[in-house]
């Protein structure tokens, strides 16, 4: 299956915003796995936030063109995932699981910690724009709980006292 | 990284068809390692000897149950897949979604062994008369799914996948799907919305994902563990696989057992179905020194809670739903001494909570009138009736009052922790009735 849009025709632009090539390529690509285009909305929105840090109005727009779908049901997507950020976050998303075998070893302790030393509760991000803080679903990383993520890395168990070097790596 | 905590020599292929070819030090079991340990051989048995309705029959008797939380069939769901003249070929989707808090079994099949699960898929597209496989993955296994990006490849690349499968004449090709988070993703009609590209809501049921399922076709959901039992069973036949579980179950085969908590060696093994609670226990090195065992959760947060006693049990769906849980995902989570079960009850409500899809009215509104009435309980704030009103939540909550099984789920260890621990949520009570909740939100049915 191949599409037209990817190469030849102009950027599409709505507000000033406009999507890469490469991530018009790599939403054309994901396209080709789907009967039906909108099966790469998600994908899209990743592809865009992985660029931009998160997704604002005028991508979900210029996402809906490059789809062929209305930008309503962008909009109802972007909004129910829990990794799609509709608002700006830091640089590094550090996500906490906040599950059940993670809180029987001692989770709670972690994210007060984290609270502590970062300064910002769950749904913040620091004024340095270095970190935000988001709760997660059971990371799959019970048997080394607390389990966390930073970026794409995962790390557990992580104790309290390790969180200033852990940190170190992501400027 | 997830690891088997087996060595080598116990993993063996006879006893072990999941992790006997897992490498000790994590590493992932690529094409030409695989194919060295009768990787796709199966594949090529079941073209050469089997048709859709043989492969079927022989899942039928191996009895292969559900790996995902739910025990069905797999050979059963298969049979009742529609398929035939006049019927559009359709899907088979991997439901690697994981995140049922205290599982962690399926990121080591997909980040160690990616093709035993391309195997399987390959089986079931066969069986199923499918023409295209996606693989359903959580957002978060960024390591996973390149290795499985990396395996599809090379699996493309040696004509396992695409057009004329292994010189079958047959299409069948797999792509990977990942998600961007929500627990309610891992049911399955809510998994097709998702993969359809629509918010993950589920859907009513009938139709069956297998009359009807993703674009409208015939649409087969299972479990990464689920389907990466099928090489083992067309490879060596139901008998052998029924002799897995060496008299301890009547299910077959061998289950992924895992071990969260405060253990002192936390881990995964390849177990017979149906080994106990307290062989796990001891495999797992025993509680943390200090500790003594409370309670547990025999397969993740959406089960009910049981005693000590009951890890003299065999772990298999029958046998823990006889004792008032379910085996689920078959990955216990142990709860020390020290630990409040009205704490942990209101940590895994608000988990339900959170993740509800809001569609129907005792899930969206009931559950987070739990979470506060658990609270105040934890908080040494709660009211004479706060119990009853809970334990009649989790009745509204229960299996058949809602569209789909999150809210049963979040029935069912609430109820249980009631059940077994009711003197810990009394010494929360220390008020009249009336006072805090004068206007408790009412919850009725769908
Ligand atoms: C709220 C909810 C979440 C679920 N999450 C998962 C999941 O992450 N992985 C999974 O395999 N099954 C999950 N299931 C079960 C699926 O709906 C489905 O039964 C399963 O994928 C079927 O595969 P199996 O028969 O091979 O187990 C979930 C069910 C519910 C109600
Ligand atoms: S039970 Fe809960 S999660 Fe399931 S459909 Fe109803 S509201 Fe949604
Ligand atoms: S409960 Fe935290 S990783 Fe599973």
């Amino acid at each position: 299956m191949t599409h037209a849009s990817t190469s030849t025709s102009a950027p599409i632009a709505t507000d000033g915003f406009v999507l890469h090539d490469e991530d018009r390529a790599a939403i054309a690509h994901e396209r080709e796995h789907y009967p039906h285009p909108q099966a790469a909305s998600i994908e899209a929105l990743k592809i865009v936030q992985k660029r931009h840090g998160w997704v604002p109005d005028a991508a979900i727009e210029a996402i809906a063109r490059e789809l062929g779908v209305p930008p309503a049901s962008i909009e109802g997507v972007a909004t129910f995932y829990s990794l799609i950020f509709r608002q700006p976050v830091g640089r590094h998303v550090i996500l906490i699981c906040d599950s059940s075998s993670c809180f029987l070893t001692d989770y709670e302790a972690l994210r007060d910690a984290f609270f502590e030393h970062l300064g910002i509760g769950f749904g913040q991000t620091t004024p340095d724009d270095r970190f935000t803080l988001l709760p997660v679903c059971c990371l799959g990383a019970c048997d080394r709980g607390p389990a966390l993520m930073i970026g794409d890395d995962t790390y557990g168990p992580v104790t309290p006292e390790e969180i200033p070097k852990l940190l170190e790596a992501y400027a | 990284m997830s690891r088997i905590l087996q060595d080598r020599d116990e993993r063996r292929p006879e006893t072990h068809p999941l992790t006997f070819r897992l490498n000790d030090d994590g590493t992932s079991v690529m094409l030409d390692a695989y194919r060295e340990q009768q990787g796709y051989v199966s594949v090529e048995r079941a073209f050469r000897d089997l048709t859709s309705k043989t492969l079927i029959d022989e899942l039928k008797t191996a009895n292969l149950r559900g790996r995902g939380g739910g025990g069905f069939s797999a050979g059963l769901k298969w049979s009742l897949t529609m398929q035939g003249e006049g019927i559009p070929r359709g899907y088979i989707v991997c439901n690697a979604d994981e995140m049922e808090p205290g599982t962690f079994k399926d990121r080591l099949l997909l980040e160690q062994q990616p093709h035993l699960l391309i195997e399987g898929m390959i089986l079931a597209g066969f069986a199923n008369n499918a023409y295209q496989g996606y693989i359903f993955m959580r957002g978060e296994y960024v390591d996973a799914a390149r290795t499985v990006q990396r395996a599809l490849e090379e699996a493309r690349a040696a004509g396992w996948l695409g057009r004329d499968v292994a010189g079958s004449g047959w299409d069948f090709d797999i792509a990977l799907h990942t998600g961007a988070g929500r627990y309610i993703c891992g049911e399955e009609t809510a998994l097709i919305n998702s993969l359809e590209g629509k918010r993950a809501s589920p859907r009513a049921k009938p139709p069956f994902p297998g009359q009807s399922g993703a674009w409208g076709k015939p649409t087969v959901v299972n479990n990464v563990e689920t389907l990466c039992n099928v090489p083992s069973v067309v490879l060596h036949g139901a008998d052998w696989y029924q002799g897995l579980s060496q008299g301890k179950s009547g299910d077959g085969g061998t289950k992924l057992y895992g071990v969260s908590g405060k253990v002192k060696r936390p881990g995964l093994w390849e177990l017979p179905m149906g080994t106990t609670g307290n062989e796990l226990l001891e495999r797992a090195g025993g509680m943390r020194d200090g500790h003594t065992l409370k309670t547990w959760l025999p397969g993740g947060g959406s089960t009910g809670f049981l005693l000590p006693e009951h890890l003299e049990l065999g772990l298999d769906f029958d046998t823990i739903g006889k004792a008032g849980s379910r085996l689920g995902t078959g990955l216990i989570a142990v709860v020390a001494d020290d630990q409040s079960v009205v704490s942990l009850a209101r940590n895994l409500e608000e988990f339900f909570a959170r993740e509800s899809c809001g569609w129907c009215t005792p899930c969206r509104d009931g559950l987070p009138w739990s979470v506060k009435l658990l609270q105040a309980l934890e908080a040494g704030e709660g009211e004479r009736g706060d119990i009853d009103l809970l334990e009649s939540l989790a009745v509204d909550l229960g299996p058949g009052r809602t569209f789909c099984a999150h809210a049963p789920g979040a029935a069912m260890p609430l109820a249980s922790a009631i059940h077994y621990f009711r003197d810990e949520f009394e010494r929360g009570v220390t008020r009249g009735q009336g006072k805090a909740h004068a206007d408790p939100i009412p919850v009725g049915s769908v």
